[in-house]
Parts: C-alpha cells; structure tokens; sequence
C-alpha cells in the first residue's frame, strides 16, 4: 500500500509520542484481525465442546490466558512487520528487480527466502512439535538441548530450501520457464525421494511444505516476484509473480527428506 | 502457569531475538552495502522490530499455553473410549468408530478456511481475472471444501495407520491430470490456493490434533503417523479449486452451445 507508506514516510520528525500512536492505533485494529482469524477455531471446539463431548475442558483458564497471548502476539506480530519490515522489503525488492546484476538479484532473493523462513512462527511451531515427538519417540536424546537443536536444524534445512525455490522462482521468471512444469517436476522429485527417505521424517517433511508458505514469507516474496515480473517485458504479473510460492511449499519436502536421509 | 509470566517471556523475548535477526540483518545489508543507499526510516524500523520481537514472543507463549493443547485435548477427548462405543473390547481399532474425529476435522478445516482473509482477497482477484466465469464465493467454498476434505482424510489415514504417501503422491497425480486440462491463467492461483490455507493460528492446532490422535489411538506411533494433516490440507484445495474451474468451463461451454443451437433452429 503505497499511499500510506508515503504518508508515513512524511512524519519522522513528530515527537516520540505521536508517531507512536499510529503504530499502536493500528496494532488496536489488528486485534480485531486475530481475533477474526481465531474466530472459527474457538466456534467449532466450543460447538463440539458443549454440543457433543460435555466435559470439562482440562486448565481451561490457562488456554484462555494463553489465547489472549496469542492474539496480542500475532496482532502486534503482524503491525510490526507491516510498520517497520514490508515497506522496506518491498522497496528493496523492486530495486534488485530494476537492478542489472544477474548476481545480486539471485544472493538477495536467496536471503530473502532464508531469512523470512527463519522468522515464520508457524515454522516455529512445527519444528517444535516435531523435536518433542522425535524426543518421545527415541529418535532424539531427551534433554532441552538435544530438542533445541534438533528443531533448530530442522528449521534450518526448510529456510534453506525456501532460500532455494526464492532464488529458483526469480530465475523461472527471468528465463518464462512455465510453472506447471517445475512443479510437476518438483513432484516427480518429492515421490523418488519419499521412496528413499527414513518413513519417521516423511511425515515432517510433507507438513514442512504448507508450513512455509505463511505470514512472513508470502508479503515479502510475492513483492519480489510482482516486482521482477512488471519490469521485465512481457511478463504477466498475475501469472509469473505468484508462482514462487507454490515452489516455496514443494522444496522443503525435498530437502527435509534428503536431511533425512543424510542423518540416518 | 506454574512460573510466573515474565519468568517465560523473558527467555522467550531472548530467543526471538534470534529468530527475527537474519531477515532483518538481509534487509538492512542489502540495503546499505548492496545497493548502497541508506536506511530509509531507521526508527521506524526500529519501533517495527520491537513490535515483532514481542508479538512472536507472546505468540510463542500462547503456543504452548494454548493451541498445542486445545489440539491435543480435542483429540484425546474425541478418541475416548466412552466416546467411541465399543471400541477397547477386543482391542482392534475399527475406522467407522471415529467418525466424531472425521466430522471434527472438517468442521474445523471447512471454518478456518472459509474465513480467511487471504484466501477472500485471492478469490476477488480470481473473479476479476475470469471475467466473472469464476465467482468468489464458489472459489473460496471450493477450497473450504478441499480443506476440510483433507484434514478429515488426513485423520482417516492416521486411523487407520495407512502410510502417507500413498495419499499424497495419489493426490499429486491427480493435480497432474487437471492441470493438463485447465486454462493457464488459473493453474498457478490454484497451486496457491493450497498454501494460503494455513494459517499462522490453524498449522499448530491441526498439528498437534494429527499428533494427540496417533497418541491416543491404539497401535499409531507420533513420529510415524502424527505427521501429514498440514500436507493434506495444502494439496486437497489444489484438487477441488480446479475441479472447480473446470466444471463452470463445461457448464460455460454446455451453455453456450446450447445457446448457439436454440438460435440456429
């Protein structure tokens, strides 16, 4: 949104106070936001919770307070990123896509895919489910640490292979090579690899690949990619700008599953 | 809470740090040493970054507090023995015993989905794209429908215990089939679709629902079978946005040929 990034842009000499209030007037706005998106899951467990399974719902306080948590942090999450990281991302991407080294453009687009990935919280929430039940399940030593890692290098590989397909999706723009066929080939790719990988990390590595595609990750590398495609000519925004994260999701299946087989 | 709040958001607030840092170190490297201009609105950057830093620690402390158990909690409650009748007598498990858990996950899949605003924001560009051939609501309904057609699906399987890939590779082949016989203008929304479905809120209590069941259910390990709802939920939509097109490009066509012929005779 342009309009409002301009206007923001003209208001950094205001004292402290008063250019913290838009942010924070936003941020009011975003609760609504979370709230809506939390909406649906608490109207079908409540409908499920009193309708149909009629039993006290276990610490039920706690997962209230922890849903306010919840809400609070994604509301703040998202107005921080849309405040102080968006408008920048999106200046950035559309000044490597004007700019003429083929080098520069394909290192940012890889750090940018890596780092967004890093950040993404539905990752972050993976990779721990995926350290506790590796730990319960022997796969992992049973301490703190040994969890800690092995969700750390999990999330990891999938910010790599995002890093990847960023940097793959930049350079199918550039060249109008068509999706479906990449991803085709993504697929043939994902089932050869499936037939090889450990069956305890499939399961990972499949869930891996719809997790990636999310909050942080999706503004920042569309904006890349609408950008590259509507200065390079003859390239349809709508159709060669999008098709990055549809290989944002297959790559992290590939590469968790040769992590896989690599550490068995 | 046993500790006290701040007890926990501080190390969380600490290992956030780390987790924020890489796209904001890129974005600020590339900025000034790459294309060598400076910072635009450093403060602002600043300010946006404090917001981050607390919003995902927050959300990460509500993860544990919150979503992960009311997945886990849903599925050992829907999986009770009082809940499935007969079953625990001879110790066999019997998928039909679980439809509560099927209905559940498509609710849950179908509700989550329908509402999300960026599946609507996607599905108003794809009317103005079609020319109104495809209608929003009959986009946004069809990748509920995946949705919840996934993840009930997705509980079948962890039912059952029958192997993941089976399911999904069938599933890709069926992606393979349509995509030959669809427009190209709606191929790459449709692959889309799939990832925009999930949702920061809804990928850790689908996870930890798929992971509370193969706990729960007799003879299904988590680290084989807990795995997999998430997949299911991004390839379905593929399928039924698809079909979706296709089916109004052959009413469109039926129409059409129906009117060229009434005005012939």
């Amino acid at each position: 949104m342009p309009p409002t990034i301009m206007a923001l842009a003209g208001q950094t000499k205001r004292p402290l106070v008063r250019r913290l209030v838009r942010p924070v007037g936003g941020a009011l706005h975003r609760i609504l936001l979370s709230v809506r998106d939390l909406a649906p899951i608490i109207l079908v467990i409540s409908f499920f919770q009193i309708v149909v399974l009629q039993q006290p719902f276990p610490n039920f306080w706690g997962v209230m307070v922890g849903l306010i948590c919840v809400v609070a942090g994604l509301s703040l999450f998202m107005q921080g990123l849309e405040y102080g990281l968006f408008p920048l991302g999106e200046t950035l991407a559309q000044g490597f896509a004007n700019k003429r080294s083929l080098t520069a453009l394909l290192a940012f687009a890889f750090c940018l895919g890596f780092g967004a990935t890093v950040a993404e919280p539905a990752l972050i929430a993976i990779a721990q489910e995926a350290a506790e039940v590796a730990s319960r399940g022997a796969a992992i030593a049973d301490t703190p640490e040994a969890r800690a890692s092995y969700a750390f290098n999990l999330r990891l590989v999938v910010a790599l292979s995002v890093g990847a397909a960023v940097l793959l999706g930049v350079l199918r723009i550039l060249k109008g090579w068509p999706i479906h066929r990449l991803i085709i080939g993504g697929y043939l790719v994902v089932t050869l690899m499936t037939l090889f990988a450990p069956a305890e990390i499939v399961g990972i590595a499949y869930d891996s690949g719809g997790v990636t595609t999310s909050t942080m990750t999706v503004p920042l590398v569309t904006a890349l990619g609408v950008g590259l495609a509507t200065t390079i000519r003859g390239r349809n925004p709508l159709i060669d700008g999008f098709g990055i994260i549809a290989l944002a999701s297959l790559t992290p299946m590939c590469f968790v599953m040769a992590y896989g087989i690599i550490v068995s | 809470m046993s500790e006290g709040f701040f007890d926990i958001l501080w190390p969380t607030l600490f290992s956030t740090v780390q987790d924020i840092a890489p796209i904001v170190g890129v974005l600020a490297v590339f900025q000034v040493l790459v294309l060598r201009r400076r910072l635009p609105h450093a403060r602002r950057m600043v300010v946006g970054f404090a917001f981050v830093l607390l919003g995902l620690a927050l959300f990460l402390i509500g993860l544990e507090q919150a979503l992960f158990p009311i997945g886990e909690t849903m599925a050992r409650q829907l999986t009770a023995p009082d809940m499935l009748g007969t079953l625990g007598i001879d110790g066999e498990v019997d998928w039909r015993n679980y439809w509560l858990v099927y209905v559940f996950a498509a609710a849950i899949g179908f509700a989550t989905t329908v509402a999300e605003p960026a599946l609507i924001a996607v599905s108003v560009k794809a009317e103005e794209v079609s020319g109104g051939a495809i209608k929003a609501w009959g986009l946004r309904f069809a990748v509920a429908v995946g949705v919840a057609v996934g993840v009930s699906l997705g509980c079948f399987r962890i039912v059952t215990g029958t192997p993941l890939p089976w399911y999904i590779i069938a599933a890709y082949l069926v992606v393979i089939v349509q995509t030959f016989q669809s427009s190209k203008t709606i191929v790459p929304l449709a692959y889309d679709s799939g990832g925009v479905t999930t949702s920061t809120v809804t990928v850790p209590v689908v996870a930890a629902l798929g992971l509370g069941l193969a706990a729960s259910i007799p003879g299904r390990s988590p680290l084989i079978d807990g795995f997999g709802l998430i997949a299911f939920a991004s390839v379905f939509p593929i399928i039924t946005v698809l079909g979706y097109t296709m089916a109004t490009n052959y009413t469109y066509r039926w129409k059409d040929r129906k009117a060229r012929g009434g005005s012939e005779s």
